[in-house]
């Protein structure tokens, strides 16, 4: 028994030193209601008879990246969520007007011939089937637009080129015509150029913007959160000055009501702490406001499992059994509680975390970790050091553990 | 001290349902104040350099509402925080429309800060109350489930009701406040859901003990010591919870205003309905019985 007790000090010794190396070098992600920044949720809205399949939407968050990456922000976050809509997060980022007008910009791109009189034919094809546009030069050094079609694109740009050699395709963006080069051979394969008299700065601005408004279907703006980091920085610190009165009365209410026990909680509290961060920082978990209440209330639970495994300790010391007896059986008795109770919470948390959106995620992820480490630290941390302490220092008084001599 | 429950329990019975009447003619006649994330519009929260009020603000945002119609008095919501913090709800307004808003209001009434901007379509608001449902519906299923596996039925019918009774009441208790609602406000209400649940189980886990153990003859007994048995570490674990919510409640900023006193009422009514009403449903239902079969297991 003395063997399998040091292997657990060692064990419980690796997982908390190895939770404080890690919350310390690595520091929690935190999510854009605490530092700022712009929230956009957008919804892809097919026409009718478009497909709106995964390619249409890896397309869509394709293009949607490349708008985001044009504005520069580290970080940033591209993210499908369901069938038909895609998040997109700018931390840090101040000015929200321009990020939101870029993110937002609904423009449908499509190509039409345009006739001799500048009407423009019916649409052939839409900016889905494009795939990449970029600035080249000509064998003069002078400023072109080379661009890519998709496979199926290319097909059908073909057959669009083949049959309109001499006539003006119109590239048009949201109805409005960029640009009208003239189709001068057939192009197969799915390359071409654009040529024209273009400046340098002209192709660049094009090209940008074919890439940008290459939006495979339309998408619509759901809803947009920005958050100014001034607002972010308060709510940072007043979390932090309410967790930390939390646990201090907590801590307090613990020694007084449960003596040994209590200091003992409290070690295994700071434990807690550690590894709740830790495996926040692990799985990469973004820290937000409800995330933080989440954390703060596991806090409370995690008092809990202690609370019912002290509560069943002086029972047994009640019943006149030996301090390290009554510290056995306690432990073995409010196991099962633990376990039915914490479940329960559990499933309420897998609830949240499926069916909730953005911030009610971050609570459900955080409670599941804080309800996960509270259950392992009052199991196996809690024991080891009380036994530890009972042992160390030969205690045999109940009266150490809040239970009055009889 | 030594609490009779069963002894008493109409008593509990009549005020819970007294609760529970309250609570639910809130929910009638007032309603629930359903915030953005609900109805869907914009809200925009600015910090200005000066000290602002309402009767200064009001007649500018009347005079911009003559270009933009959402600004209407009728259809805005505005209110003052910390002296110069304004927040603006208004119905959905295009990013112009909004862009434009603001550049007139820092004319008209000063400079400020951006805190926040918010705009969430309706469609998304009415998605809200649905998914809220389902996640209240499937969660109460696996609860009921779960509970049924690990006791039995008539225990997780106890604790559905007292469920029940204690969503109610916290509900009915913001709608009464008239707290404006978002989506946090779901992820309280769950919560409590799951803290309730979690209370009504150390009791109830107390009285299978009890029950297994042949300790006492009758049902009554069985719940009657199984409380008091409980009952320290019941008001030990809702006090240092309290005390964490309580924390969060005054020093947490006022963004987790709504979610922290939802979680607040749900704590203290959790643990009376544990204590008081889940246990003696249970001997309500098992009365004939005398002892419940889970004694055999």
């Amino acid at each position: 028994m003395r063997k399998g007790y040091m292997y657990r000090i060692i064990f419980v010794a690796i997982v908390v030193l190895s939770a404080a190396w890690f919350t310390v070098t690595k520091p929690v992600k935190l999510g854009l209601d605490l530092k700022g920044g712009v929230y956009v949720l957008l919804e892809a809205k097919p026409e009718e008879g478009q497909r709106l399949d995964n390619e249409a939407m890896g397309r869509l968050i394709e293009v949607l990246n490349r708008r985001v990456n044009g504005l520069g922000v580290s970080e940033s976050s591209v993210q499908k969520v369901g069938d038909k809509r895609v998040m997109v997060e700018l931390p840090g980022i101040t000015d929200t007007e321009q990020a939101i007008d870029m993110i937002g910009k609904t423009a449908l791109m499509e190509f039409k011939i345009q006739n001799a009189d500048g009407t423009l034919g019916e649409t052939l094809l839409t900016g889905g089937a494009l795939k990449s546009a970029a600035v080249s030069y000509d064998n003069l050094g002078r400023p072109q637009i080379s661009f890519e079609m998709t496979l199926d694109g290319a097909t059908k740009f073909a057959e669009i080129t083949r049959n309109n050699i001499g006539k003006q395709l119109a590239i048009t963006m949201d109805g409005v015509i960029q640009t009208a080069p003239r189709i001068n051979s057939e192009i197969a394969g799915g390359q071409g150029v654009i040529t024209g008299n273009y400046t340098a700065e002209e192709a660049k601005n094009t090209a940008s913007l074919l890439n940008a408004g290459a939006l495979p279907v339309k998408a619509e703006i759901l809803e947009t959160r920005s958050v100014g980091a001034t607002l972010g920085d308060e709510s940072i610190a007043q979390s932090e000055t309410a967790g930390i009165i939390a646990i201090g009365l907590i801590a307090v209410f613990m020694v007084v009501f449960y003596r040994l026990p209590g200091l003992v909680a409290n070690l295994a509290l700071v434990c807690f702490g550690l590894i709740t961060f830790a495996t926040l920082n692990f799985f990469d978990a973004t820290l937000t406001l409800p995330g933080i209440a989440g954390i703060i209330l596991s806090v409370g639970m995690a008092v809990d499992a202690n609370v019912i495994i002290f509560e069943r300790i002086k029972e047994e010391l009640r019943f006149g059994n030996t301090v390290m007896a009554s510290i056995e059986a306690g432990f073995k008795k409010a196991f099962s509680t633990i376990m039915d109770s914490n479940i329960t919470t559990l499933i309420i948390t897998t609830i949240l975390f499926t069916l909730g959106t953005g911030p009610v995620k971050g609570f459900a992820v955080t409670l599941t970790i804080g309800v996960l480490a509270s259950m392992f630290t009052a199991i196996t941390i809690t024991k080891v050091l009380l036994r530890g302490f009972t042992m160390l220092f030969k205690i045999d008084k109940p009266s150490l553990f809040g239970v009055r001599g009889k | 001290m030594k609490i009779k429950i069963i002894e008493n329990r109409k008593k509990f019975f009549t005020f819970s349902t007294i609760l529970v009447v309250l609570a639910l003619s809130a929910l009638v006649f007032k309603g629930v104040n359903y915030g953005l994330d609900f109805t869907g519009g914009n809200l925009i929260q600015v910090k200005f350099e000066k000290t602002m009020e309402l009767k200064e603000l009001n007649p500018i945002l009347n005079e911009i509402s003559k270009e933009i119609p959402q600004l209407d008095n009728n259809s805005r919501k505005v209110q003052v925080s910390d002296d110069n913090v304004v927040i603006v709800r208004t119905p959905e307004m295009s990013e112009d429309v909004k862009n434009n808003f603001m550049k007139t209001l820092e004319e008209k009434a000063g400079k400020y800060d951006l805190l926040r901007s918010d705009k969430v379509g309706a469609s998304v608001g009415e998605e809200l109350k649905s998914t809220a449902i389902i996640a209240l519906l499937v969660g109460l299923i696996l609860i009921v489930g779960y509970i049924t596996i690990r006791f039995e039925f008539k225990f997780a019918l106890a604790a559905v009701l007292a469920l029940f009774h204690d969503v109610i009441i916290a509900v009915g208790g913001i709608a009464l406040l008239g707290y404006e609602v978002n989506t946090p406000f779901i992820a309280a209400v769950l919560t409590i859901l799951g803290y309730s649940i979690n209370d009504t189980i150390v009791v109830f886990d107390r009285i299978r003990e009890v029950l297994k153990k042949k300790k006492v003859s009758t049902l009554g007994e069985a719940v009657d010591l199984s409380v008091n048995q409980t009952l320290t570490r019941s008001i030990n674990t809702s006090f240092t919870t309290f005390l964490a919510v309580l924390a969060i409640l005054i020093f947490g900023g006022a963004s987790l205003k709504v979610f922290i006193t939802t979680l607040l009422i749900g704590v203290l009514i959790g643990t009376y309905s544990s204590i008081f009403l889940a246990s003696p449903v249970i001997y309500l239902l098992d009365k004939d019985e005398k002892l419940s079969d889970i004694g055999h297991n």
